[in-house]
């Protein structure tokens, strides 16, 4: 889809220069929260909680250490036994009359969604792939029931599926393990993978696979040499939009993930909790974890409308 | 949009000189092929997503409480159904879910709608601010949940100092207060999703196409005529779309309403959804919230198809 169409229709300058306003307006108003969640990650504790709200202010990256870090209170006479600190992150730490006691479980999390998104991801893409080759170009039983079939799936309200999920997975041992988020979230994405990769296989012309097996191609390889190349940019697109799904995603994480293999949603809240409104240290965590997506927003910004709408809507 | 024609790959008779019989094609048949690219992606959907449901179906019907695994388990027939129907707070969990989803999807569309006609006026920048605009929707909804609590806290946030400002109402408890807290998820819902609804708008006002404007032009058509005799009509499918979708998904909330509010203060936000996390995974009726469950999916089954059919509706 292109942002910008060329229309005979043209606006007045003036319904052009309100119209920008308003829209700008809407952005700017649009765009306060997110700002504030990154200022805020850069505040000490008490500026984070100061009112009226600190625009201005010493930015620091205490929010960011607090959230790696395990710390622990002590005197300042044991803090002075224990010589100079070897570290930036341990002379601010110090400041506090704190010492760092350990690395947090925010790392560690994060990898989480790290290995179970790629992984999903990997397989989601390469099991849409197929499938949306073989409903594009061959016939298919069926096909529209299993299409819809599979994208009926995608409609599950996922804490009602999660009951016999967590039952199943418990008799299986899958229950907080990467395999079995990776497995869930490849399922819950193949509806997203296969509807938007058959709308990208559907936009390539049969002539050169035609082409390829009258000069003695298989069926396959003509699939695997001619096809396949051609779809890159719709595979790496697809594959964006089930990485997102999968980073974002907290129901299923909450309910089946408790320690091994929970993912970062769940446990960015947990934050809260654990230092005792540390607002600076939550925010540095939204942060860390939001950044990656709207890297890829943007990156994707000309595909987005096909990624809502499961490919079927494409300029 | 190309209309499927659903011929296996031949060689177009255009070139019947050329043509073989499909079987001199070397390597695996074309069935074989479909079936081998499209089984694994079938079977995997059976086993996570089909299999699942048949389970919640048979334990709606029964008193198994998934922490006691040992306990006996007992047929209780539509015994679990009955009690669902029957119970007040059932319906006042769904009375909840109907504010969130009513209101949102009527804020939304009348921003996103009013946001669309603008965009499509094409000033200068307008993809970049486009694109400004549609982030929120990419994110995760239970992190802008989580961030949105920070926001919204009375004393010290700025939602509420940014209100106190403009009105001189004192600090604003959006989450604690039992009037506030239904309107505290329907305004986080509506800067996260406005944009889905613009998109959408934005698109269907894509497809129209200028000769209409001119004729209409023509016809000596005023702006208010114009709008409601074409722009309209036409984008109507996108916008039916747009918010069945929403619906759909905001019937459904999770994720972002636990996070803000975790269903409170009291139950005033507690979605239907919430209220069968509870009941499944705080106090182990698993039965019953099964029950709840099928009656969930019954409903997003039901507007999933109407979903479908537009969709098809827009392709075309």
């Amino acid at each position: 889809m292109s942002i910008a169409a060329v229309s005979v229709v043209d606006a007045t300058p003036r319904g052009k220069i309100i119209a920008a306003v308003l829209v700008i307006g809407y952005a700017l108003i649009t765009m306060i929260p997110l700002i504030w969640i990154v200022a805020t990650s850069f505040k000490s504790p008490p500026d984070s909680i100061s009112y009226p709200p600190k625009v201005i202010f010493q930015p620091t990256l205490e929010g960011y250490v607090n959230l790696f870090t395990t710390r622990s209170r002590q005197t300042p006479e044991y803090i002075e036994s224990l010589g100079p600190p070897k570290t930036w992150y341990d002379a601010l730490v110090r400041e506090r009359n704190m010492i760092i006691t350990g690395p947090s479980r925010f790392a560690g999390r994060y990898m989480n969604s790290v290995i179970i998104g790629f992984g999903s991801t990997f397989l989601a893409v390469f099991l849409g792939t197929l499938a949306a080759y073989a409903f594009s170009r061959f016939r298919v039983p069926l096909k529209d029931d299993l299409l819809f079939f599979i994208l009926s799936t995608r409609m599950m309200p996922p804490v009602a599926v999660a009951i016999p999920i967590y039952l199943m997975y418990r008799e299986l041992g899958l229950n907080d393990t990467h395999l079995g988020m990776i497995l869930l979230y490849t399922a819950v994405n193949l509806s997203l993978s296969v509807w938007l990769l058959k709308g990208f296989v559907d936009e390539i012309p049969r002539e050169y696979e035609e082409a390829a097996v009258v000069d003695g191609y298989t069926r396959f390889q003509a699939f695997v040499k001619v096809v396949l190349p051609q779809m890159r940019a719709g595979i790496a697109a697809t594959a964006i939009f089930c990485l997102i799904f999968a980073w974002n995603e907290y129901a299923f994480a909450l309910l089946l993930t408790s320690g091994t293999a929970q993912t970062a949603p769940p446990f960015i809240p947990i934050i809260i909790g654990e230092g005792g409104l540390d607002w600076p240290a939550v925010a540095a965590g939204t942060t860390l974890f939001l950044v990656p997506v709207v890297v890829f927003t943007v990156l994707l910004r000309k595909q987005l409308l096909r990624g809502i709408t499961f490919g079927a809507v494409r300029r | 949009m190309s209309d499927h024609v659903d011929d296996s790959l031949s060689v177009p008779a255009a070139s019947a000189a050329r043509r073989r019989p499909p079987r001199a094609v070397r390597g695996l048949s074309d069935r074989w092929i479909a079936t081998l690219f499209i089984a694994p992606s079938i079977v995997l959907l059976l086993a996570i997503n089909i299999f699942p449901l048949i389970w919640t179906v048979y334990l709606s019907f029964t008193n198994f409480r998934a922490n006691q695994p040992g306990r006996e388990v007992n047929w209780l027939g539509t015994k679990n159904y009955a009690r669902l129907l029957g119970s007040e707070d059932v319906w006042s969990y769904l009375q909840a879910t109907a504010h969130f989803v009513v209101w949102t999807m009527l804020i939304q569309v009348a921003i996103g709608l009013g946001l669309a006609l603008l965009v499509n006026k094409n000033f200068k920048g307008a993809p970049v601010w486009t694109t400004i605009i549609l982030i929120p929707m990419m994110l995760s909804p239970a992190v802008v949940g989580t961030f949105w609590t920070y926001l919204y806290q009375p004393q010290t946030g700025i939602f509420s100092y940014i209100v106190d400002f403009f009105t001189g109402l004192g600090p604003i408890d959006m989450i604690g207060s039992v009037k506030l807290a239904p309107w505290a998820i329907v305004i986080v819902d509506t800067w996260m999703w406005t944009p889905y609804i613009m998109l959408l708008c934005l698109a269907g006002l894509r497809s129209i196409p200028d000769y209409l404007y001119e004729a209409a032009e023509v016809d000596r058509a005023g702006p208010f005529q114009t709008f409601w005799y074409i722009t309209l009509p036409r984008i109507l499918p996108f916008l039916m779309l747009a918010v069945l979708f929403r619906g759909i998904e905001n019937f459904k909330m999770f994720d972002m309403v636990v996070e803000l509010t975790s269903g409170g203060p009291g139950s005033t936000t507690e979605l239907a959804s919430i209220n069968l996390k509870r009941e499944a995974f705080e106090k182990w009726r698993t039965g019953y919230a099964s029950a709840f469950a099928v009656i969930l999916f019954v409903t997003v089954f039901g507007l999933g198809n109407i979903y479908v059919k537009a969709l098809n509706r827009v392709k075309q």
